[in-house]
C-alpha cells in the first residue's frame, strides 16, 4: 500500500509571491517523516504540494517534479481528484462535517467518491475507527453529530475519515497544534501504529514530537521574511537532533534561533 | 423622578454609587408625566410631540441624573443603553400601530366565506364577495417566479463562491448589485415591452417573469453570504479526501448552509409577492377566477387590495375588503418568515452530543 515519494526541484507560489523554492527530498514508504521549521518557512505549503491541495488556494501554482512511485502527480492528465485519493491529509484544526454524524463523517470519502458497496461500507467505518483507536469512544453513538466531540476526538475522526478511503500516503498539518497533551499523545502512539500501512508526513513545531513519532526529519528555513523557504536538511531524526550536519538546524534545534 | 442610594465612596474602595435597579423605570415614568404636563401646559395637540419630547426628557434626564450620582462613565453607559431602547421603542410602535389597524379593520369580513369565494358576480361598491381569485392567482405568479428565479440565483451564487474569478464573475456581481436596484415598475415595463412585442394579451405568468427578476438579486445576494460563511476547512477536508469539486459543493457545502439559502429564498419570496406594480401592468387583475396562468387576466392580493381601494368610491364594503386582504396577505408572508425559520433550525449544522 505505501509509495514512496521523491521530489525532485520543486518551486510553489501564491501568484507572483514565491513561498518555497527549489525544494528535494524523497520520503521513504512505511516511515514518519516529520518537517520542522519556523512558522512562514513553507513546510505546509510544501506538505500541500503532495497532494495537489496547494493549486485550491487561488494563485496557487506548482513547478517542478513530485513522483510518487514513478509517477508525477505533476505530469499531463493526471487528475488532482485521483492524487487525493492516493494521497491523504488531516488539518492542523479538527474539521469533520458539521452536518453529518459520526458514521458518515468516517463514510464520507468513500460515499462522496460514490465507489463502495453498501454492505461493506459499516465494515470500513468500524476498521478505520478502530484504526484511529476511536472506535471503544463512539461505538454507542455512531449516529451522533461529530462535532459533539472534543477535540481530541474530533482529530481522531478526522484520521478515520482520511484512512478510509485506503491513501498510499498519509500528510498531517501539525495535528495536534490544537490538542491537550493526551489527545496529543493518543495521535502521536497512533502515528506510530499508522506507520506499518502508510507512508505518514507530519508537520510540526514540536521538536519532542518530531523526535518521538519520526524516521527522518527535515528542516525547512527562510533567509528573511518575504524570500521563499529552503529545505535546509533532510536525515535521520536522530542524527538531526544529535548531529546535525548544517549550524543552523542545531540552532533551531537547541532554540538558539534568531 | 428618583431617588438614589449612595453609599459613601472611600478611597480605594471598587465599590462605586449605583442608581437602584428600577431607576430606568423611574426616569421614563417622571419624563412621560412631565412631557404630558409640558404637551398640556404648552397646548400641543399631537401626541406624537408628546412621545417626543418624553423620548428626549428620558434620555437627556438618565444622563443628568447617572452623571449626578453614578459619575461621567456610567452616565455614558446609560445614555447608549436609553438611546437603544428610544430607537427601538420608535421602530416597534409603528410596525405594531400598522398591525393593529390591519387586524382591527380586517377581521370584519375575514371569514372562510370571504376566503372561498371571488369578485365574479359581486360589483365592487356590494358587500359579500371574497379573495379566492386573488390568492389564486397570487400562490400561482409567486410560485412560477420562484421555480424560475430561485435555481437560478442559486447556481449564479455556486457560480460566484466557488468557481468565480476574474472579470467575469466581477461583471456578474456589478449586475446583480444593479438589478437589486430595479424599480418594480420598470421591471414590469421591460416585460411589457416584450409582451407588446408579440401581441400578446396579459397574463399571470408575465407577471411572474417581472416578479423573477425581482427575486434574483435577493436569491444571489442572499445564497453568496451563506455560502461565504462556511468554512473553508470543510471544502479542503472534502477536496483532500478525493471528492470531486461539484461533489463537495454539491454533498457538504450546501448542506452546511442550506438552512441559510432557504431563508434567503422565502424572504425574498415574501418581497415579491408584495408587488403591485408588474401585476398591475402584466396581470391586469381579474374579479372572476382563472386558475391558468398561462392564459387570460388573473388577479393578485396586493392588485386586489389596491383595485378594491381605488374602486370603492366611498362604499365601505370594498374598503372593508382592502383590509381583509391586507391582512391575509401579511399573514401569508409571516407565515413564509416562519417557516423560513423553522427550515433554518432545522437544517441548522447539529451541535449535540
Amino acid at each position: 500500500m505505501a509509495k514512496r515519494i521523491d521530489v525532485s526541484g520543486l518551486t510553489a507560489y501564491y501568484g507572483s509571491h514565491k513561498a518555497i523554492e527549489d525544494i528535494s527530498m524523497t520520503v521513504e514508504p512505511r516511515s514518519v517523516t516529520a518537517f520542522i521549521g519556523p512558522s512562514g518557512c513553507g513546510k505546509s505549503t510544501f506538505l500541500r504540494t503532495l497532494n495537489r491541495m496547494h493549486e485550491v488556494t487561488s494563485g496557487g501554482r506548482v513547478e517542478g517534479k513530485v513522483l510518487l512511485d514513478d509517477e508525477d502527480l505533476y505530469g499531463a492528465g493526471i487528475d488532482p481528484v485521483s492524487v487525493r485519493r492516493e494521497v491523504g491529509m488531516v488539518f492542523q484544526r479538527p474539521n469533520p462535517f458539521p452536518t453529518m454524524s459520526i458514521f458518515d463523517n468516517v463514510a464520507a470519502g468513500l460515499r462522496l467518491n460514490g465507489n463502495y458497496k453498501k454492505s461493506e461500507l459499516s465494515d470500513i467505518v468500524e476498521r478505520s475507527l478502530k484504526g484511529a483507536n476511536l472506535w471503544n469512544e463512539v461505538k454507542d453513538r455512531l449516529n451522533k453529530p461529530g462535532s459533539g466531540l472534543s477535540g481530541g476526538q474530533q482529530q481522531r475522526l478526522c484520521i478515520a475519515r482520511a484512512i478510509a478511503v485506503e491513501p498510499n500516503v498519509l500528510l498531517m498539518d501539525e495535528p495536534c497544534s490544537a490538542l491537550d497533551p493526551i489527545s496529543t499523545l493518543a495521535i502521536e502512539d497512533l502515528i506510530g501504529e499508522l506507520k506499518e500501512r502508510f507512508t505518514i508526513v507530519i508537520v510540526t513545531h514540536n521538536m519532542q514530537q518530531a523526535a518521538r513519532v519520526s524516521d527522518r526529519t527535515a528542516f525547512f528555513n527562510l533567509a528573511a521574511v518575504g524570500q521563499p523557504g529552503k529545505l535546509v536538511e533532510i536525515d535521520d531524526t536522530e542524527r538531526i537532533f544529535s548531529n546535525p550536519s548544517v549550524q543552523a538546524t542545531e540552532d533551531y534545534i537547541s532554540g538558539r534561533f534568531g | 423622578m428618583s431617588t438614589a442610594t449612595i453609599t459613601p465612596k472611600g478611597p480605594g474602595t471598587l465599590r462605586g454609587a449605583r442608581l437602584p435597579k428600577w431607576s430606568p423605570y423611574a426616569i421614563a415614568a417622571g419624563s412621560i408625566a412631565l412631557a404630558v404636563g409640558i404637551g398640556l401646559a404648552g397646548g400641543l395637540h399631537s401626541r406624537v410631540q408628546w412621545g417626543l419630547i418624553a423620548a428626549i426628557l428620558y434620555v437627556v434626564g438618565t444622563y443628568a441624573i447617572a452623571t449626578a450620582v453614578e459619575g461621567k462613565r456610567q452616565a455614558k453607559d446609560r445614555i447608549a443603553t436609553s438611546l437603544v431602547w428610544v430607537a427601538f421603542l420608535l421602530a416597534v410602535i409603528p410596525l405594531a400601530s400598522l398591525v393593529w389597524s390591519t387586524v382591527a379593520r380586517g377581521l370584519k369580513v375575514l371569514d372562510v366565506y370571504f376566503l372561498t369565494h371571488s369578485m365574479g358576480v359581486v360589483a365592487d361598491t356590494e358587500p359579500g364577495g371574497g379573495i379566492y381569485h386573488a390568492i389564486l392567482g397570487t400562490l400561482e405568479q409567486v410560485g412560477l417566479a420562484t421555480v424560475i428565479a430561485a435555481p437560478i440565483g442559486v447556481l449564479t451564487a455556486i457560480y460566484l463562491v466557488e468557481y468565480g474569478r476574474g472579470r467575469l464573475s466581477q461583471a456578474i456581481t456589478f449586475f446583480v448589485d444593479v438589478m437589486t436596484g430595479i424599480p418594480s415598475i420598470v421591471a414590469g415595463l421591460f416585460i411589457l415591452s416584450l409582451m407588446l412585442m408579440f401581441d400578446m394579451q396579459p397574463f399571470g405568468f408575465a407577471g411572474s417573469l417581472a416578479l423573477a427578476i425581482l427575486m434574483m438579486p435577493v436569491v444571489v445576494r442572499s445564497t453568496e453570504e451563506m455560502l461565504k460563511l462556511v468554512p473553508n476547512e470543510l471544502r479542503e477536508a472534502s477536496l483532500a479526501l478525493g471528492v470531486p469539486k461539484w461533489r463537495t459543493i454539491l454533498k457538504v457545502v450546501l448542506p452546511t448552509s442550506i438552512g441559510g439559502i432557504t431563508t434567503g429564498i422565502m424572504l425574498s419570496i415574501a418581497r415579491i409577492t408584495g408587488e403591485t406594480a408588474p401585476v398591475l401592468l402584466l396581470v391586469w387583475g381579474n374579479a372572476f377566477i382563472n386558475a391558468n396562468p398561462f392564459e387570460g387576466a388573473q388577479a393578485s392580493l396586493p392588485l386586489y387590495i389596491y383595485q378594491q381601494y381605488a374602486n370603492s368610491a366611498g362604499s365601505g364594503a370594498a374598503y372593508d375588503r382592502a383590509w381583509a386582504a391586507s391582512l391575509t396577505l401579511i399573514a401569508f408572508v409571516m407565515l413564509l418568515n416562519l417557516v423560513a425559520r423553522g427550515i433554518a433550525r432545522w437544517k441548522a449544522p447539529k451541535t449535540g452530543r
